[in-house]
């Protein structure tokens, strides 16, 4: 019984010195995203379609009250002006949604150490939870965007541009979500986040105007917001026009997201929160 | 060969509570190791640090040789840990949530067979599809273990996995944790029932107020705290002064004395000679972790 011990326990040892091993790999990150895309899509009638629907009534509620008061770009029809707007809008508001839910959902329900007991780097761990709120993001957009194309003729003047700006977009809000899923420890501080930070700064971003239709302090107000400039951006992209030139708006979106990007790192590395 | 866990002058201080005064703690490669105390002790504490759930102040953690800190994806790799709260995530079932925990650790499809051999082990094969949710209190503990395992790793930590739990999952969770011990796993766990330390574990850590008092196989410590237990039927009598230190409880006329030695029998039963106490009936045992426990962290907690 002895012996038989001592061998099997040499060959554990044998098996799982570590030798040579080169971290959970692909696969482990990988299955984060997956887990993590599994979370929503399996409530997608709450994290897709009721978007959907919130855009869709903001559509026809401000497209029918608005549509002939509120002059836009020449020769663009308000509620072709308002389509990229909400779905833009829509985009971040899920892309911060995906990843700050998960975060305080697992961080509230405890589960969270199923995943911190792991070998995922925090580089990884950043990664997946990111690119989980990029596609959430994605989905919803291009979800609102097939369901308004029912009601308006929608044309894109530069995909691409509208693809980076969506992308990017997602992106920085999805980093935002995990910073605001890493601090908060309640659900009432997340709420806060939503509503005095997300919620004001996409509704004053010119989702249902163009800011050169305000005076001028609010003008210059606008551009300190930098929802406006994912907006505006994406906005060029369906018809090669905007309140400034998509390069600027793109570099103004491209640093915000690697300084928030870098801070979630830092965050993450340091186990701010999560490791005491 | 590494030992499975070496914990060399672990600190951990939070605030002014120093929570974790140098522990020092080795743990060889297929040990079944016990880690006893009272609540507040430090065991979750020091569990935690191994895990690399909580930073420690000072000293360093090695697991198969791996420092916890600084090679902790490999550590980490080897290390299975059963949280002590009864976690879930609400959201998938025990099969998705063992596939989910394996390929956390880079394992993938090869690793079926082993999610299969652990729900069989611990009792979960037709609960496999049930959401986390649906399942008992007691189902979900076993779930929880599940995902320790998920990943077949070299050293299993059950951090209290039996608080709470029925007598049958107990038996079948032992008989399955003993198995992958034979296997060659390295088992370490807390428990508040002594008596489960006792049978299982082949050397016993006791803990109070964040340090080691005691550390030795389990049959020395039974050898060398209490050595025998003497239960004396002595009806309503007052115990002569000499024989209190000794008395370690009195119910009904039954008095239990704590003995070290042999030799003190004799002292007892001269006593209560002397005494002019008659003895009705007499019971002599061996000592139980219970009576090491208690003589060691009991009195003043």
């Amino acid at each position: 019984m002895n012996n038989a011990k001592v061998s099997n326990s040499a060959n554990i040892s044998t098996s799982f010195s570590g030798a040579g091993f080169k971290g959970a790999g692909f696969r482990g990150p990988w299955t984060l995203l997956k887990k993590e895309l599994l979370r929503f899509w399996r409530v997608a009638f709450q994290t897709v379609a009721a978007p959907v629907i919130t855009a869709l009534l903001y559509l026809l509620i401000f497209a029918h009250v608005l549509a002939g008061h509120v002059q836009v770009y020449n020769g663009v029809p308000y509620t072709e002006f308002l389509i990229p707007g909400l779905i833009m809008m829509s985009v971040l508001q899920n892309a911060f949604a995906n990843s700050s839910s998960s975060l305080i959902q697992s961080k509230v329900m405890g589960n969270l150490v199923f995943v911190l007991l792991t070998p995922l780097t925090h580089f990884q761990f950043f990664v997946a939870f990111l690119c989980a709120a990029i596609i959430r993001g994605l989905v919803v957009g291009l979800c609102i965007y097939l369901v308004a194309m029912w009601f308006v003729d929608i044309h894109i003047a530069n995909p691409l541009l509208v693809f980076a700006f969506a992308l990017l977009g997602s992106a920085l809000l999805g980093t935002f979500g995990i910073i605001a899923g890493i601090w908060a420890d309640r659900f009432d501080q997340m709420a806060a986040f939503q509503n005095f930070i997300i919620m004001p700064l996409s509704f004053l971003s010119g989702v249902f105007y163009s800011i050169h239709s305000l005076p001028p302090f609010w003008q210059k107000l606008s551009q300190l917001n930098p929802f406006f400039y994912m907006i505006d951006g994406f906005r060029y992209g369906f018809f090669g026009k905007g309140d400034v030139s998509p390069l600027t708006s793109l570099c103004i979106v491209g640093v915000s997201l690697l300084v928030l990007a870098l801070i979630t790192l830092k965050m993450l590395k340091s186990g701010y929160k999560l490791r005491a | 060969m590494n030992p499975a866990i070496r914990i060399n002058d672990i600190h951990k201080k939070f605030g002014s509570l120093h929570a974790l005064k140098g522990i020092d703690l080795t743990i060889e490669q297929g040990e079944f190791f016990a880690l006893l105390g009272p609540n507040g002790a430090g065991k979750s504490t020091l569990i935690s640090i191994l895990a690399g759930l909580i930073k420690p102040t000072a000293g360093d953690i090695s697991v198969m040789g791996f420092d916890v800190v600084n090679q902790y994806q490999q550590a980490r790799q080897l290390l299975g840990v059963v949280p002590q709260e009864l976690v879930f995530d609400p959201f998938f079932n025990v099969r998705e949530m063992l596939r989910f925990q394996a390929g956390y650790f880079g394992r993938g499809k090869e690793n079926d067979a082993w999610v299969d051999e652990i729900l069989e082990g611990l009792g979960l094969t037709d609960k496999a599809n049930t959401n986390m949710r649906k399942l008992s209190g007691g189902m979900k503990r076993r779930a929880l273990i599940a995902q320790a395992l998920a990943h077949k790793p070299a050293v299993i930590v059950l951090d209290e996995p039996t608080a709470g739990v029925d007598v049958e999952l107990r038996q079948m969770l032992w008989q399955f944790i003993k198995k992958l011990n034979i296997e060659g796993h390295t088992i370490i766990l807390t428990t508040h029932y002594l008596e489960e330390a006792e049978a299982l574990c082949s050397r016993v850590g006791m803990m109070k107020q964040g340090e080691i008092v005691a550390l030795d196989s389990t049959a020395n410590l039974l050898n060398k705290f209490a050595g025998k237990k003497l239960r004396l039927t002595l009806g309503g009598i007052t115990l002569p002064a000499s024989l209190q230190s000794l008395l370690r409880s009195q119910e009904n006329g039954i008095f239990t004395f704590a003995l070290s030695d042999m030799e003190q029998i004799e002292f007892v039963l001269s006593a209560l000679r002397a005494a002019h106490i008659k003895v009705l009936d007499m019971h002599l045992s061996e000592a139980d972790l219970e009576d090491v426990f208690l003589s060691l962290v009991g009195k003043t907690s």
